[in-house]
Parts: C-alpha cells; structure tokens; sequence
C-alpha cells in the first residue's frame, strides 16, 4: 500500500465577486477530482504551467487553503485521512508527520528570528530539550551542506543569500523527520549554480528520510532529474501519469507533448525550429542582414534603421552606459545580453526615449532625434516602440483588451481593426473582452505584443519580454515575435541575461558588461571562438546549465559591482577577467578589434588577425 | 485554516455592512423626509411641557423651551448631512487633482506645494474654521470651504502616494511612447487604478467631517444657537445635563451613530479592496 493516497481531490473557491449577493457561490473547480499515489521513498512530479493548480494540490495536502476554498476528497497519509483531522489531531500532524518547502524560503522564514533558534523551536515542539535542541540545529545545519554551521545559525534570515535561505528551511523540514515531504518549486528563485547544490541536497536527503515527496515543478529537465514517476496536470485535471522516463520520452498525451515542445532546447535557433517553420517558411534573406555579403551590408550601414553614438549615462557614481555605440538595420534582431545591472536596459529606454543620456547621440533613418521622448516627432515615436519586463505591470488592469488595442490603433496609426491586430498575436476574440488583470502573464504579453506592433513600428525594444514567464509560454512568445518580425519587417532591440533566447531570436548579438559594449557581431561569430573573456564566460554558464537542465537563465539577479567613475581606468572587465595581463589591463582602455568575421570585440588579448574597422574609425573621428 | 473566520471574513463584514447602511439610511431618510417624520415641528415650544421626561408622545422628552428633542434631532439630520458630504466633495476634487499633478510631475511644483500643505496641515484643523467663521460669518457655504480646505492636505497626499506607485508603472510608459497627452494619462491610466484608495480616504473624511460639524456648532461656530442642530443642542442643554439628561444624550448619540456607521462603511469598503 502507498504512503500517500490521494483520492478525487477536488477544491474550488467561494466566488469573491463583488456584489454581496453572489459572494458564497462556489467558482468553477481548480482542482478537479484528481487522484494519485505516492510509495515511500518515491518523488512523484507535479508539473504544468501556472494557474494549473499544481500548488493547490499542495496547499489542500497541508491543509493550508484559506476559508473560502471548499474541498472534496480524500488525502490518506499511512491511514490517517488528512482531510477530516482537525484541531489538536491536525497539529500533532503538522508537527509528526509533514513538512513543505517552498519557492520563496524568505516568507518561510521569520525575520525576526535567528535561523538557529527557528530550528530549534521546532525540534522543541518534538520533545527537545533547549540545550539539546540547540545542539541537533547545529547539527542539522551542518547536514544540509552549510559551512560553519554554528556561525550560520546565530545569524538572521536576511543576513544569509537565497540558497542558504533553502538550506535553513530544508534543515527545519528535516528536524521533523517528515513522512510526506511536499517541495513547491523549491529552487525557482535562485542561480543555477545553487540551484544544482540545493537539488543535489534533496536527493541526498530523500534517500536518508524515506519519506514520500511531492515535487512541484514547472520545469520538465527538473522532473527529469529529480522524479520516478511524473503527473501531469493541466486546469486541474491530471492528463497524464506515469514513470518518467514513458511519460517525458513517449508521451501520449497532446498536452504533454505541447509542453514538451514549448521547452527551447540549447542550440535551437529561428531557422532551426522545425515548430516554428511548419508554419512559417523562411524566406531567403541572405545579403539582407549584416549577416552575409559584405558590399550589401556596408552599403546598408549607410544609413541603418538606427543608431546610437556614445551613449553615455550616469546615475550618481554608477555608470550605466559608457560611450556606447550600436547600429540596428531594417528587419534586424540584436540580442543584447548581459547580466542584471550591465546597463542593457538603460540602452533600450534610451532608444526608446523613456531615459534621457547625459551624453550621445540616437539616429533614426540617418536623422538626430530627439533625446526625450516628449520633444520627439509622432512619426518617430510611432516608430520606436517597447515591450516591457513585467507582464503584471505593462498592462493597465482597469482597462479592457480591446480598448488597450483600439487605443494603440488610434495613437499609433495602425490600419487593421482590431480583431485582424488581435488575431496577428494570437490573441481569441473572446479574450478582446476581458480585463487585463484576468489574463495570463503569456497572453498579457501578447497584448503587450499586439500593443506595440499596432502602428508601422520599425523598431521595437523588447525588454526582457519572457523572463517573468514559465518556461512553457516562453517558447511560444518567441515565435510569435518571430513571426512578426518576419512578417512586417519590424527590427527588434532584444534586451536579456539569457543567452539561449538571445541565440535563438538574434541576427546580431552585443555583450554588454558594466556599460560597454564589449563583443558584438553576427550570431555564429558571436558564439565560434575567439570571444571576449567576459562571452566566454557566459558561454561556459549557458552550457553548463544546458548540460544539467536544459535551457534557462544564467544569472538571477546581478553580481557585477559596476566600476564608478573614479574607477575606470583600463578595461571594464579587468577585475573579473581570467586573462588579465597585470599592469596594461587595469591601466590602459582595451583597442576595438575587427576580426575577419565582423566580429567587434575590446579588449586587449592578441585575438586574431584584424581588418579595417569603418565604424571605430568614424567614431575616433567622431 | 479550515473553517476559521478573520476578520476578513465574507459573511461577518456583510453583517457589518447592513447595520453600517441602516443607521446611515435611517438618517438619509430624516434629512429628506423630516418634515414628514418628525411629529412636532422643531421649532414649537410647549410652555407647559418644559423638560418633559421621554414618553410615548415625547419619544425623546422636551427640552428647556418645550420644543420636542425627538423631531429636533431628526431636523438635525438635514444641515449635518448637506456640509458634510459638499465639504468631502470639494476637498475630494481639489486633493485628487493636485494629489495627480504633484505626484506625477514631482520636482519643484511637488515640492513647494508639499510644503504649502503641510504648513496648513500642522494647524489644528479647526483653527482655519473658527478663523473663517469669526471673519466671513456663519454660513453653509463658510463651512463647506473651511472644512473643504482643512480636508484637503489629507486627501492630496492619499492621491499623491498613489500616483508616486501608478506612475512607475510599465503601462504608463506604454502610454507615453504612444504619445498620450497628460491629461489622458493622469484620467484613463492612473485615476482608475487609484480610485479605490480615493473612495476610502474620502469616506473617512466624512466621518471627520460630521463630527467636525457637531463641534464647531458646540463651540457657537457652526450652526446659530436654538437651531436644531446637533452639536447646537448639546451646546444649549449642557447645563441642564444633570436633571435633564435626555435633552444632551440624544443629539450626542445622533452624532455618535452617524460618525460610526459612516466609518464602519469605510472599513467595509477598505476590507473589500484589500480582499
């Protein structure tokens, strides 16, 4: 017989509308009448995108949910029902037998505080005595890989990173010695390089407690490692169950094989994506870009689509863009990529007008426009246009799709309706109806998408467009922009840390590091050897990180200390540099180098044979 | 969990709701109907019937004049029940207006008129209204500027902090690379987003308001002494508050049960947001 038994779980929510009246009616199911089982021992994957309900399933289990959820259903752990426990019954549960993890281990914990007596406190509702209870924490703290425990376990919950966060709650999970171990997206929030520590941890630990575990995921690559068997839930309902190794290699149901395509794999690009190009033939665009033939190109360069020269700005000490130069062509995608803090966003809202630099120069079509965006002619701010970050943040939730379109159409001069702008970003008729704040982070950003493209915009800044979203909508965004860009010619600024999305969207790819442009140059020179020390180790992050889970970021939030002002003596990148020649590095600013493959790179390392450079030639004019 | 009830709660803030909209109604309907409801008028004295104790014919008792304080407190209703919703309306316009301005724009402006409004803030509030009273006379319209004026400063800053989140927004920018005008951006981007916060502040503002009202009449500021107002009439009896106690309860609960329900409503409706 199974540890946990889990038999027609159902959970809907008392509706919260507004009018008192209906409030009390019971919303449509978020779970529904799912069941499963889990053996000791054994890790069952939960896995789908947001909004499936995986976490619900998981709040019902620990008996969590707030009062206006209704549930129905068994949840038998070793012959207990779950469900019907209560009062004294259900904490002597909470303290024997369960434990959870979960995606934010900063709310897990209180601040207030120390981790070691947090520990201790639940080793004390145990049984423990204080000093003993003391004593395991430490013990424990050492158990989950912490170094120097004893010092870890005086210390407040902020005055330790993310990953040590985890480990601290994992160590409380532990004091319980759990039956039923539930882990929420336990490594969602942090660097990859923790992540694998922290993932390495629960399989250590899983073997040594014996418990059943549940593993909450998004991430299939993460299913793939971590689970024997795998559910697969969609709206509630699971669609598929199995082992992992039958459901993930041969899956036989349509949405598991939806999700299992949505995954970019590392290496695939826009004219590799056999997804992509089913539906949308690639049209020859050699000698179009900077790509290929270099005559074409150089007399592109003429007059690209746009261009900014030295830009430079400062906020105080901190410089986020040092004389930076970039030119995008007609139609072009240029991956911008660098980690939190580079100053690639700054470059965009510059672009785009939203910032204003201290110093440089953006060009249009050959034409100086203006630096803010309220002195710019209607026709260049129509042709410049963004797609922001946050999909809760770039839609107004009180207003109604179909106004967000129909506005965008009037003020940007677009020429289709509505429904045609809808349906170009695959966007339901129905949906035209809805308030924003009802849809989805993907389908937001679709609108954000149909938004931006509702005039003739030339270029669009895309800022991060996919980061916030789950791992499944992602791809399916990318192709989308694909697409368009494809269709209307529109060239596209794309700004992220993640070198697998920048490599399968981009013609071009500049790396940025601490406000410089440090390497920039056609996709595959970008990527073919000789790099830049600072892409070199991006790229060796990326392929990491390939290697353990398939494709995804590289960085969570930023660890370069940007150079100040008074710093910037030689190269940008000096300090963190593995090639660092000692007293010309530090000292003196690196030459631009144009290698044979139009590759762009600073830096002072002998890289190859060079050519002419007419850009670097004109900006020393300049 | 499961089965506790907060505070939060649905079905007891509905409770809360109906007693809130029964009192607040109950006045409503005096302010409109007290000719009608009232059985005596509240001016007309009973010479013979001087500090009658509340019986069934006077529910409330009479006063010193004879004058029955049961219609008297309900002909209070109408002057409370006028200034204080005109004085929330006036300080609502003019502090969302400059709450958006200030806020969205920042730099000097903000910081000149955050000084200004802080200056009159740190007045108690009912200096400018005794000040205005003792100048301009007493007049509905007097009040209705002066406590207009005094609720003001509050209600702007409200607006302003609001407007400070709104405005960092990504759609907002959205609507500035579109070439939105101020006014479009401040109306149809932001105002709806911060409308909530406006409807509560505002409903505190009238609680403030009504008890404001009571005390200025209290102090001879407000409404003339022997009009039926409420803080009047608490005014003019207190002195026969120890053998006529009837004639300073029933004004000071009217005031009383008006300021609660009108708050208990701002609580529901700030609970209802935040839910």
């Amino acid at each position: 017989m199974s540890l946990l038994t889990v038999t027609d779980l159902t959970v809907a929510y008392r509706s919260t509308n507004r009018s008192a009246s209906t409030s009390g009616v019971i919303g449509p199911a978020a779970v529904d009448h799912v069941s499963f089982h889990v053996d000791a021992g054994e890790t069952l994957g939960l896995v789908g995108e947001s909004g499936c309900g995986k976490s619900t399933i998981a709040l019902a289990i620990a008996r969590s949910l707030p009062p206006t959820a209704r549930v129905s259903g068994q949840v038998d752990l070793g012959g207990i029902d779950v469900t019907a426990l209560s009062g004294s019954a259900l904490r002597q549960w909470w303290r024997s037998e369960f434990a959870m993890v979960y995606q934010e281990p900063q709310a897990a914990l209180n601040p207030t505080m120390r981790v070691g007596a947090q520990i201790a406190e639940v080793l004390r509702v145990k049984g423990f005595e204080r000093e003993a209870a003391e004593r395991e924490s430490v013990a424990l703290l050492e158990r989950v890989a912490m170094t120097n425990p004893a010092a870890i376990a005086r210390r407040y919950p902020h005055q330790i990173s993310g990953g040590q966060q985890q480990r601290v709650v994992i160590a409380m999970a532990l004091a319980i010695r759990p039956r039923l171990l539930v882990l929420d997206e336990p490594t969602t929030g942090l660097d990859a390089t923790v992540e694998r520590e922290i993932l390495q941890l629960i399989a250590d630990l899983r073997v040594e407690l014996s418990a059943a575990v549940l593993f909450i995921t998004h991430d299939l690559g993460l299913v793939e490692r971590m689970c024997e068997r795998v559910a697969v839930l969609q709206a509630g309902q699971i669609k598929e169950h199995g082992p992992v190794a039958n459901v993930l290699v041969a899956p036989t149901h349509e949405y598991t094989r939806e999700l299992l395509a949505c995954a970019i794999p590392p290496g695939r690009t826009k004219h590799n994506d056999a997804i992509l190009r089913a539906e949308l033939p690639e049209v020859d665009r050699a000698g179009e870009h900077g790509t290929a033939g270099h005559g074409m190109s150089e007399q592109r360069e003429a007059a690209p689509l746009l261009e900014v020269r030295n830009i430079v700005k400062r906020y105080g000490t901190v410089v986020a863009s040092d004389g930076v130069s970039l030119r995008i062509g007609n139609g072009e995608v240029v991956g911008l990529v660098g980690e939190s803090g580079s100053g690639k966003t700054t470059l965009g809202r510059i672009i785009a007008g939203l910032t204003v630099p201290d110093e440089g120069q953006v060009l249009l079509r050959g034409d100086a426009v203006a630096a803010d965006l309220a002195h710019r002619r209607p026709e260049v701010r129509r042709s410049i246009q963004m797609v922001f970050q946050s999909p809760d943040s770039t839609l107004n939730p009180r207003h109604r799709v179909r106004d967000v379109l129909k506005r965008a159409l009037l003020k940007l001069g677009g020429s289709s309706t509505v429904e045609q702008l809808a349906a170009s970003c695959r966007l339901d008729s129905q949906q035209l109806g809805q308030l924003t704040s009802t849809l989805s982070g993907g389908q937001k950003q679709r609108v954000a998408i149909a938004r931006a493209i509702a005039g003739d915009a030339a270029l669009v800044v895309c800022d991060e467009p996919v980061s916030a979203l789950d791992v499944s909508v992602q791809a399916t965004i990318l192709r989308l922009l694909v697409e368009l860009q494809e269709h209307r010619d529109v060239a596209l600024l794309f700004v992220s840390h993640d070198l697998a999305v920048v490599r399968y969207l981009s013609d071009r790819i500049a790396v940025m590091y601490a406000g410089r442009i440090v390497e920039e140059g056609p996709t595959e020179a970008v990527l073919a050897a000789p790099h830049h020390p600072y892409t070199a180790e991006l790229l060796a992050a990326s392929d990491h990180r390939a290697m353990d889970t398939g494709s995804r970021a590289l960085f969570s939030a930023g660890s370069a200390t940007v150079p100040s002002t008074q710093e910037r003596m030689g190269c940008v990148f000096a300090d963190r540099c593995p090639s660092r020649i000692d007293g010309l590095c530090t000292t003196t600013a690196p030459p631009v180098r144009l290698l044979a493959n139009r590759l762009r790179i600073e830096c002072h390392l002998d890289l190859g044979p060079e050519v002419d450079d007419p850009v670097a030639g004109e900006a020393a004019r300049i | 969990m499961i089965g506790t009830r907060s505070a939060a709660d649905p079905s007891r803030r509905r409770v809360t709701l109906v007693i809130a909209v029964t009192i607040l109604a109950l006045w409503v309907a005096s302010a409109l109907f007290g000719g009608v409801l009232a059985p005596f008028s509240p001016s007309a004295q009973l010479p013979r019937l001087k500090f009658a104790d509340p019986s069934a014919h006077h529910l409330f008792g009479t006063d010193g004049f004879g004058r029955d304080v049961f219609s008297r407190v309900i002909a209070g209703a109408r002057p409370v029940l006028t200034i204080a919703p005109l004085a929330v309306l006036l300080a609502t316009v003019t502090g969302t207006v400059l709450g958006l301005l200030t806020g969205y724009f920042g730099g000097l402006t903000d910081g000149v008129a955050m000084k200004i409004l802080q200056s009159i803030a740190i007045l108690p509030p009912l200096f400018p209204a005794v000040l205005a009273v003792a100048l301009l006379g007493r007049s509905t319209t007097v009040l209705v500027v002066v406590l207009g004026f005094a609720f003001m400063p509050i209600i702007t800053w409200t607006v302003r902090s609001a407007t400070l989140v709104e405005r960092e927004k990504q759609f907002v920018e959205a609507a500035r690379l579109r070439g939105e005008s101020t006014a479009y951006i401040l109306g149809r981007e932001i105002l709806p987003n911060i409308a909530g916060s406006i409807v509560v502040e505002s409903t505190v503002r009238l609680a403030d308001a009504v008890f404001s009202i009571a005390t200025l009449a209290f102090i001879g500021l407000g409404a003339a002494p022997g009009s039926p107002d409420w803080g009047a009439q608490v005014a003019d009896n207190r002195v026969n508050l120890q053998f006529a106690w009837w004639t300073v309860l029933f004004p000071a609960v009217a005031v009383a049960s008006l300021v609660i329900s009108v708050s208990l409503l701002a609580d529901v409706i700030r609970e209802r947001r935040s839910a």
